[in-house]
């Protein structure tokens, strides 16, 4: 298994590499560069040139991106031109805001799924599975943003339940209890927001994964020892379908970048997805690199986390 | 003389391990392998599963890469892809054993037929249609199924379809490999009698790969016993049945079930008698690896795997 | 003969296919003794995998109809519970496929556990394990111990195939049945298996259902055997009687298709086994494929008929059959074989 997980490892790298790469070349397709919108219109255009020269930024793109990288690697992501600040910093808050706000999403969709698709798979084809999979859907049909902003209308507004905006109430003291249950507070609305539209796909996975299994010759070896109906879910159906669902861990984690962008907007919460969408409308390049770069490693890193995870409860990847 | 010569054939697959999947070893598939098959025999190779008899029939065709060792079709060098012209590559064709899986589902069964004719003749659609129909009704189905698919056939059907597809170029050589182990008995018996009589008609060659003893002995006029990538033993069909030299032989031969009860008891006697024999000598018929030694020719079809002194 | 363990009455498993219920099996009687090997043999589509199915309770979907007596108790309106309770203990099943018939994330060990532990909650673990062990030891495989925490994939499949049967065999059964148990196998591997099958068999004393297409298995292991074409039973008899002796057409044709000493040509059934939806359900289901035979000569509502002690035969058409490639005067009335 170590082995594996090595072998893993090393095979990410180079993704990593690559991505960086593409992400540089892409903003270097961008017009201007990082002087473009620091200095003053009217100042000698001798003048700005011999400054790119000295900065390097005429140098050819492979010097530049070793520059960039390295600066990458002694967490210096540049200059927001817009907020005038390190990138790194204005990212640390939003980053764990974000983490925070996935967290608690996969925690929910899984919450969801699970017991849905358990439900769906094993009683397939009765008005129970019928009603489960006609709720997947609606939650494949309908656009997270719209369902967002209905969840924001109903439970922010008219209900009042949960609060409409930011990750925390104005004026708590960090470390104290009150903080702490004003951020989860401020997470469960769009937490759950996404979890309800994203789950489906698991659900209906699950449930493929459930009814595929159920007709595996080894539940019938199973059945024939003298397994109950449950027992024969739970030792040997649920272990085998579940297994899947861990591999598909890593997509999850795509959907979630792609989900926390739109949902952060709706509820300005002030996340990474947030700081992305802001960042190209006012095309701060320097931080949509940083936040796009962060996106893939993420989706990188989900995907490492799933063969792991795989390597660890699956025995026939575990010996080899 | 021979169609088909294999001289000292090796295929060898890496064995990749270690963090940067580097090859430490070799799985020795087929591990020296000489043959000759005569025109319009039908050879029969043998073994269980993992001795390379499969490997063997699709490194002849190129399927799989040869590591060493030569293939001569007519007398020609046609081990490297690149010296083998499209005139050999279409005498020599493959029966696969799966009917169900080596049929392409979504076409129809005159594009299946097609296939190879297309691949090498130029025919104009009514030509190629003429041909099809021609095939189809050589294997005895209904010309007028030539827009089905797959599986609207049985499986001795589709087993029927692939012969079809094998005999289109009118070749020299067949490979048949376990052309009939998907199939039910009397399904078996119907892809058997048709080999034979299109045999007749055509002065086919075959290369018949099979577990089954029982249908290698009615098919095939030499039998081949492999294990572990190396001849056992060679010879005609009386010797390897009446009188089989090697313990491995043998011991295959005496578990073959007997369709006739009254053998029973005999019959596990002589099992167990076998098996006893196996267990003691099994150091003398194979060398410290657990392989067979090279064959010594015991009459002048009838070769056994033998240590060096005797 | 001995003891009646199984007694099948008129038993019919149908399947839904769109909106109608189809007969796999379709009104079977059969039973079996103690100690006593009873072969069916029939070709895919003929029901006899269905009809092990339903004797083990196994089918999910299926309507089944008539009665299934085990020790004298009907099984088939059994509450579930009371039926889990005869599985795996004193009635068991050996699959065909031994590359599918494990739970692949479970240890061997844990695999034959599993059966003792519903059936004698009261073995203590290291009982349990002790008698794991000795089971792995009794089929057969080398280094138990090592074995016990393996998982699948990681044995052969005759190796597989042993773990199944010492699964079966684990309670004791008094029931065995085995479905096609050698067809994924090897010969030699074959060879092992049935040994083993038949040295458990006589030191259990059980009865055995050996289910298989192939005819030398079952020549060679069968006290009785059941030959089943589309559905019905067509032939019962002793071992020897059937081989030497056999009556029904489809027997003979079945028979005479298989390759034997001198053989030159195979006999070939014509057409084929027709779908479960097409399956004639009125007359001589056999009938049909052999053509050239006169239709007078077939029963309207084919009958088994008991031609010697223990012989049954279905439809009277066997005594007008014969091989079309064969002259019709000199076989009308006699034996092929023997």
């Amino acid at each position: 298994m170590w082995k594996f997980i090595v072998r893993r490892l090393i095979i990410t790298f180079p993704q990593l590499i690559v991505l960086s790469i593409i992400i540089f070349l892409m903003a270097q397709a961008m017009p201007g560069d990082a002087l473009t919108g620091l200095v003053d219109p009217n100042i000698d255009r001798a003048a700005i040139e011999e400054q790119r020269e000295k900065l390097g930024l005429n140098d050819p793109w492979h010097i530049k991106y070793v520059d960039w990288i390295s600066g990458i690697f002694q967490g210096d992501l540049g200059q927001s031109f817009r907020y005038k600040m390190e990138v790194t910093e204005l990212v640390e808050q939003r980053m764990i805001n974000t983490f925070w706000l996935s967290v608690a999403t996969l925690i929910f969709t899984y919450i969801i799924a699970v017991p849905l698709g358990i439900i769906s798979g094993r009683y397939n084809d009765t008005l129970l599975d019928s009603s489960i999979t006609g709720y997947t859907y609606i939650g494949f049909a309908t656009p997270l943003f719209i369902f967002a902003l209905v969840m924001l209308w109903i439970f922010g507004y008219q209900l009042q339940w949960f609060p409409t905006g930011g990750s925390v109430a104005p004026g708590t003291e960090p470390g104290t209890i009150d903080y702490v249950m004003s951020k989860i507070n401020h997470l469960l609305l769009p937490a759950l927001s996404i979890a309800l539209i994203q789950t489906v796909s698991t659900v209906q996975y699950l449930r493929s994964e459930i009814v595929d299994t159920k007709q595996r010759d080894f539940v019938i070896t199973a059945r024939a020892k003298g397994a109950s109906e449950s027992r024969v879910y739970n030792r040997h159906i649920l272990r085998n379908s579940l297994l899947p669902i861990a591999a598909f861990f890593g997509y999850e984690i795509t959907m979630l970048i792609t989900g926390t962008i739109f949902v952060e907007q709706i509820f300005s919460f002030p996340g990474m997805g947030q700081l992305f969408i802001e960042s190209v409308l006012q095309r701060d390049f320097s931080v949509v690199n940083a936040v796009v770069l962060l996106f893939g490693a993420a989706a990188i890193l989900g995907a490492l986390i799933s063969d792991i995870i795989l390597s660890v409860v699956d025995p026939r990847i575990r010996i080899k | 003389m021979a169609i088909l010569e294999v001289e000292d054939l090796k295929i060898y697959f890496p064995i990749k391990a270690g963090i940067f999947n580097r090859t430490v070893d070799h799985i020795k598939a087929v591990d020296g392998v000489s043959f000759a098959i005569e025109e319009g025999k039908t050879y029969g190779l043998v073994g269980e599963s993992g001795s390379g008899k499969t490997t063997t029939g699709r490194g002849i065709i190129g399927l799989e890469h040869i590591t060493a060792g030569s293939v001569k079709f007519n007398g020609k060098d046609i081990t490297n892809k690149k010296k083998k012209t499209k005139a050999i590559s279409r005498d020599i064709q493959m029966i696969f054993q799966d009917p169900y899986s080596s049929l392409n589902p979504r076409k129809r069964v005159r594009d299946i037929i097609a296939e190879p004719l297309r691949n090498y003749e130029n025919l104009t659609k009514q030509e190629e249609k003429k041909r099809v129909q021609e095939l189809l009704e050589l294997v005895g189905l209904s010309p007028e199924s030539i827009l089905k698919y797959p599986h609207e056939f049985s499986g001795g059907q589709r087993q029927r379809i692939g012969i079809a597809r094998a005999i289109a170029l009118k070749p020299k050589l067949i490979i048949a490999d376990e052309p009939v182990s998907a199939l039910d008995v009397s399904v078996q018996a119907q892809v058997l009698n048709f080999m034979q009589d299109i045999q007749k008609e055509l002065g086919l060659t075959y290369l018949f790969i099979s577990h089954d003893l029982g249908i290698v002995k009615h098919m095939c006029d030499d039998i081949a016993i492999m294990y572990k990538g190396r001849y056992v033993e060679q010879g005609t069909k009386e010797e390897i049945f009446n009188h089989p030299q090697h313990i491995y032989t043998k011991r295959l031969v005496s578990a073959i079930p007997d369709i006739d009860p009254s053998n029973r008891e005999k019959l596990f006697q002589f099992r167990q008698e076998v098996q006893e024999e196996y267990d003691e000598s099994y150091n003398e018929y194979f060398d410290s690896e657990g392989l067979a030694y090279s064959l010594k020719p015991i009459s002048e079809t009838h070769l056994v795997a033998l240590p060096e002194k005797g | 003969m001995g003891d009646k363990l199984l007694e099948i009455k008129n038993l019919i498993t149908s399947f839904r296919i769109g909106d109608h219920y189809y007969a796999a099996v379709d009104n079977v009687s059969l039973t079996v003794n103690k100690n006593e090997v009873l072969g069916i043999v029939g070709e895919s589509g003929s029901g006899k995998s269905a009809l092990a199915f339903s004797v083990m309770g196994l089918h999910t979907k299926a309507k089944i109809e008539g009665s299934i007596l085990f020790n004298g108790k009907d099984i088939v309106s059994l509450p579930k519970s009371e039926l889990n309770g005869l599985r795996g203990d004193d009635m068991s099943m050996i699959f065909q496929d031994p590359l599918t018939a494990l739970n692949p994330l479970m240890e061997i060990g844990a695999q034959i556990s599993e059966t003792l532990i519903l059936h004698r909650p009261q073995m203590s673990l290291k009982e349990r394990k002790d008698h794991v062990i000795e089971l792995l030891n009794m089929v057969g495989i080398p280094r138990p111990e090592y074995v016990y925490e393996q998982f699948p994939h990681e044995l052969s499949g005759g190796m597989r195939q042993r773990v199944i049967i010492a699964i079966a065999i684990a309670n004791r059964p008094e029931l065995l049945i085995a479905d096609e148990p050698t067809t994924a196998l090897d010969v030699t591997i074959q060879a092992q298996i049935l040994d083993l099958v038949r040295k458990l068999k006589s030191e259990m004393g059980s009865g055995v259902i050996l289910i298989t297409h192939d005819l030398g298995v079952v020549a060679e292991m069968a006290d009785r055997v059941a030959v089943m074409y589309a559905g019905q039973v067509v032939e019962i008899a002793d071992v020897q009687t059937l081989f030497n002796n056999p009556k029904h057409p489809y027997t003979r044709s079945l028979l005479n298709s298989v390759p034997a000493e001198g053989q030159d040509k195979l006999h070939v059934i014509q057409g084929i086994v027709p779908a479960l939806q097409n399956l004639p359900r009125e007359g001589c289901r056999f009938a049909e494929r052999i053509p050239w035979i006169e239709s007078n000569t077939h029963e309207k509502d084919p009958v088994l008929h008991e031609i010697s002690p223990g012989h049954f035969v279905r439809c009277t058409c066997y005594k007008h059959f014969y091989f079309p490639e064969e002259p019709k005067e000199a076989k009308v009335y006699g034996n092929t074989r023997g």
